[in-house]
């Protein structure tokens, strides 16, 4: 077969075609670094009204709502924890994500958290969350993790007590609400703003959800309550030793060697507290463990 | 020693056929000929045969399975050897939105001819092949007779040295064929060598020097026309009228075609004088008295005998 | 002496001929009707948006236009020869095989070069209707322009590759496959971070690196909005094309310099 052997274009291309897409590869990479630093605007700033994408999208609307549910995602997941970050697109992404797909609970549940949530967590924006979750609602009546999200809002966020009990109430009376709903109605509107009230939301809240990010979250507020109340108990002790003592303890040691306590106490991340002059509990100043704000 | 214009050796291609692909049809076989600068060859063979593939092979159309092929000792791969070559296509369509000028014009280009150069060879080349006058119309109008002649055209442009004609005759009327055959007697004078493949033998008998038969993707014979084919006799042919009124012999009439008023018997040349009286004696008009001897057609035919049943154009009146 | 490099050259004319001769510039009349209505109806709309507007749906149209055009013929360079046949009188002469896919990629491309030449004087002529004082962020609609012209380089090649071996119809399919892929190629890497499989994860990372990716050239929506394109983002663009295209014309001749023509 002499005449094969002169095939210099098929040998050429063999060889020559992995060297480029090494190239190509590595200016890909070049490529995005430029126009991917988080507070770079892009094309997603300039990203087009849920509705007007709807009416493009001829049809593939429930594709490309995944599409902007996977970008919302992405975008959360690559600001948080940044130091300047900031996230003003998550609500538009979010808008254009249940536009298309009015049905996306996970979109709304997801907004309803991480718009509220504030900086550098989340977006910091409670009324947009409440509108989100409030359009949710109207399509999607029966669902009742909704309207345990908006009760969420309107208790943990706004405070606004009366509207979280109708929230709570409304959901109970869903075709598949369960029963705390009803109590939690009318907790709240009983109690107002107490840790056990918090306390239920959260666990109901984290046993309910499949959402990695809010079962992360409800996780940390979680701790930060059971924090709050291990320094209540610890403050009791306090006194309890200045009143044997004269003198406030300087740490838990104090407290353990006075037997008022079996052991050190550590917090819910593992860091031991501490004991101001004032003879108040408070977290360790190490510790990641945050304390919710009533 | 001069290399030959054309070397052929063991030239062979197999396709696969088959659902899969997997058997193979070998449609050329071991092909070994040479041809020498200044030859017209010619290549004949059935359809079918391989003909059409040899040239498609030369031409770097189609890749050889075994063998190679070498043009004045340059071998078909290299694509400067091309400048020295005109080749034209089986049935050839040419890009029906250029006009005959500038599609040669096009073809021009690529053989390195300066503009003023090109501009006087179209010119000369269109008159050549008769299209002077259609010079200016779209391709797209023209008959397959028409394409051929700007097939033509563009194989002899540039003044190769070789050139390889698939079928030249195909599609021509008589006056075309004519002019064809013209063209190859020129090129020959000009010391060109001819390759040209073709199933009409009394062409291959007038105009080669040399020819080979191929058939079934083998090469059968080869040899010059008048070698090859033996000059014995093989009998007399009488042509006859009968005259008005009067009854021909019997026997005769047997063994006579008869079309018309015309009649015609073959008979061994030791009887040629009593069929003669016999037919005086009835007053016949004898119109010709012909020797017949092997022609190009019988050799053909021994070679090709057993094989799948050939489709020939034979001429009238053409020996 | 017809050199080696003038041997595409000679092919891309003749391919730019054809298309003009095939009417394909047509299209141009039809694009150009199309930014009178768009000019004369966004007179009609609120203030400050015609801008963005015109820009909007003039470029998209020159992307969409381009990209039928790129598609349509690109698929048919070579098939469409070996079909009828003209190829055979046309590789007897001394020109290599890879010399008549460069040229038939260089003509394509010379007939989307003019036609979006065109089609971009027609947006600057509306925007002009519009009555607008020239602002120095409008040089940005000419680069967004240009990257429409280095993604439709791209698709030529690759509509051009699978001609080569492939039909029309399943050469447009695989080329449209390829484009769409190649726009949402960012997309299905991002996927493929949040499935945390790391087979799916290195599966999409290679994908997005393999395909050609779109998104690199659309520039539309920055230059309607008046932001600038960075300098930097042009010459890597550019240098993109150029390694890609060389990828796929190299595909191209191999795969075509050991086809036998039927």
């Amino acid at each position: 077969m002499s005449l094969r052997a002169k095939n210099r274009p098929l040998w050429t291309a063999l060889v020559a075609i992995p060297f480029l897409f090494v190239a190509i590869a590595t200016l890909q990479q070049r490529i995005d670094a430029e126009t991917r630093p988080p507070d770079n605007q892009k094309e997603e700033l300039l990203l087009p009204s849920g509705a007007l994408l709807k009416k493009l999208s001829m049809g593939y609307d429930s594709l490309f709502a995944d599409l902007y549910w996977t970008r919302t995602i992405q975008y959360y997941g690559e600001r948080v924890g940044t130091r300047h970050a900031n996230f003003d697109l998550l609500y538009p992404l979010l808008d254009v994500t249940t536009t298309l797909d009015p049905n996306m609970i996970a979109a709304y549940r997801f907004g309803a958290i991480f718009l509220s949530e504030p900086l550098p967590l989340g977006a910091g924006r409670t009324d947009l969350a409440v509108e989100l979750v409030k359009r949710g609602i109207k399509e999607n009546s029966d669902d009742w993790a909704l309207y345990s999200d908006l009760g969420f809002l309107y208790y943990w966020r706004l405070k606004d007590y009366p509207n979280a009990a109708k929230a709570y109430l409304d959901g109970s009376k869903t075709s598949e609400g369960p029963g705390w709903m009803k109590l939690m109605a009318a907790r709240v509107a009983e109690k107002g703003g107490s840790a056990e009230t918090a306390r239920m939301i959260w666990t109901e809240l984290y046993q309910t959800t499949k959402d990695p990010n809010v079962r992360k979250w409800a996780a940390t507020q979680l701790d930060g309550l059971a924090a709050l109340e291990d320094e209540s108990h610890l403050n009791v002790l306090s006194e309890q030793y200045r009143k044997l003592f004269g003198r406030y303890p300087a740490s838990t040691k104090d407290l353990r060697d006075a037997r008022l306590l079996a052991g050190i106490p550590v917090d819910p991340a593992g860091y031991p507290y501490a004991i101001g002059e004032d003879g108040k509990a408070h977290l360790a100043p190490e510790s990641p463990v945050q304390e919710p704000k009533f | 020693m001069s290399s030959p214009a054309i070397e052929i050796l063991g030239l062979t291609k197999d396709y696969p056929v088959g659902f899969w692909r997997k058997r193979m049809r070998r449609s050329l076989d071991n092909l070994t000929l040479q041809v020498e600068e200044g030859e017209v060859f010619g290549f004949l063979g059935p359809n079918g045969a391989g003909k059409t593939t040899t040239l498609k092979l030369l031409m770097g159309l189609i890749f050889p399975t075994s063998g190679t092929a070498r043009v004045f000792g340059r071998s078909i791969d290299d694509v400067a050897m091309r400048r020295d070559i005109g080749y034209l296509p089986e049935q050839p369509y040419f890009y029906d939105y250029l006009t005959a000028r500038e599609l040669l014009d096009y073809y021009a280009r690529f053989s390195g001819l300066g503009a003023a150069d090109r501009r006087a060879r179209v010119e000369k080349n269109l008159e050549r092949v008769g299209l002077a006058a259609v010079g200016k119309v779209q391709l797209r109008k023209f008959s397959k007779g028409m394409l051929q002649r700007v097939g033509i055209a563009q194989a002899i442009l540039h003044d190769p040295k070789v050139l390889f004609l698939d079928e030249p005759m195909s599609g021509l009327d008589p006056v075309g064929r004519r002019e064809v055959r013209d063209i190859i007697l020129d090129l020959k004078r000009q010391g060109r060598t001819v390759f040209f493949s073709t199933h009409i033998l009394s062409d291959a008998e007038m105009l080669c020097d040399r020819v080979a038969v191929l058939h079934s993707g083998k090469l059968q014979g080869m040899g010059a026309p008048n070698e090859i084919v033996s000059i014995e006799l093989l009998g007399m042919e009488i042509l006859f009228e009968a005259a008005a009124g009067r009854h021909l012999p019997a026997a005769l009439l047997e063994r006579a075609t008869q079309t018309g008023a015309r009649y015609r018997i073959e008979v061994p040349e030791a009887d040629l004088y009593a069929t003669l009286d016999q037919l005086k004696s009835s007053a016949a008009r004898i119109l010709s008295v012909t020797p017949v001897r092997p022609t190009l057609e019988d050799y053909f035919f021994r070679l090709v005998k057993g094989g799948p049943a050939p489709s020939y154009a034979v001429e009238v009146g053409a020996r | 002496m017809t050199t080696s490099s003038a041997m595409p050259a000679v092919v891309a004319i003749n391919t730019f001929r054809e298309a003009v001769r095939d009417r394909v510039l047509y299209n141009l009349i039809f694009f150009a009707f199309l930014m009178i209505g768009a000019a004369i109806l966004v007179g009609q709309i609120s203030i400050g948006i015609e801008r963005l507007v015109i820009i909007n749906l003039g470029l998209s149209a020159i992307s969409l236009f381009g990209l039928v055009m790129a598609i349509f013929i690109g698929v048919g360079l070579v098939s469409k020869e070996i079909e009828k046949r003209t190829l055979y009188s046309l590789l007897a002469k001394p020109i290599r095989r890879w010399e008549f896919i460069a040229g038939k990629y260089a003509g394509l491309l010379l007939t989307l070069v003019v036609n979006t030449a065109v089609m971009t004087v027609g947006v600057i002529l509306a925007l002009c209707y519009i009555g607008r004082p020239y602002m120095p962020y409008d040089k940005e609609v000419l680069i967004a322009v240009y990257f429409i012209l280095l993604s439709l380089a791209l698709v030529t090649a690759i509509a051009l590759f699978f001609s080569c071996f492939s039909s029309p119809m399943l050469s447009t399919l695989f080329t449209l496959g390829i484009y769409i892929t190649g726009v949402f190629a960012e997309d299905i890497r991002g996927f493929g971070k949040i499935t945390k499989n790391p087979a799916i994860e290195g599966l999409t990372k290679v994908v997005y690196y393999l395909v050609p990716n779109f998104h690199n050239f659309n520039a539309i929506a920055t230059a309607s909005h008046g932001q600038l394109i960075p300098l930097s983002l042009i010459w890597q663009n550019t240098l993109y094309a150029i390694l890609y295209v060389a990828v796929v014309l190299l595909a191209a001749s191999a795969v075509f310099s050991r086809r036998n023509l039927k």
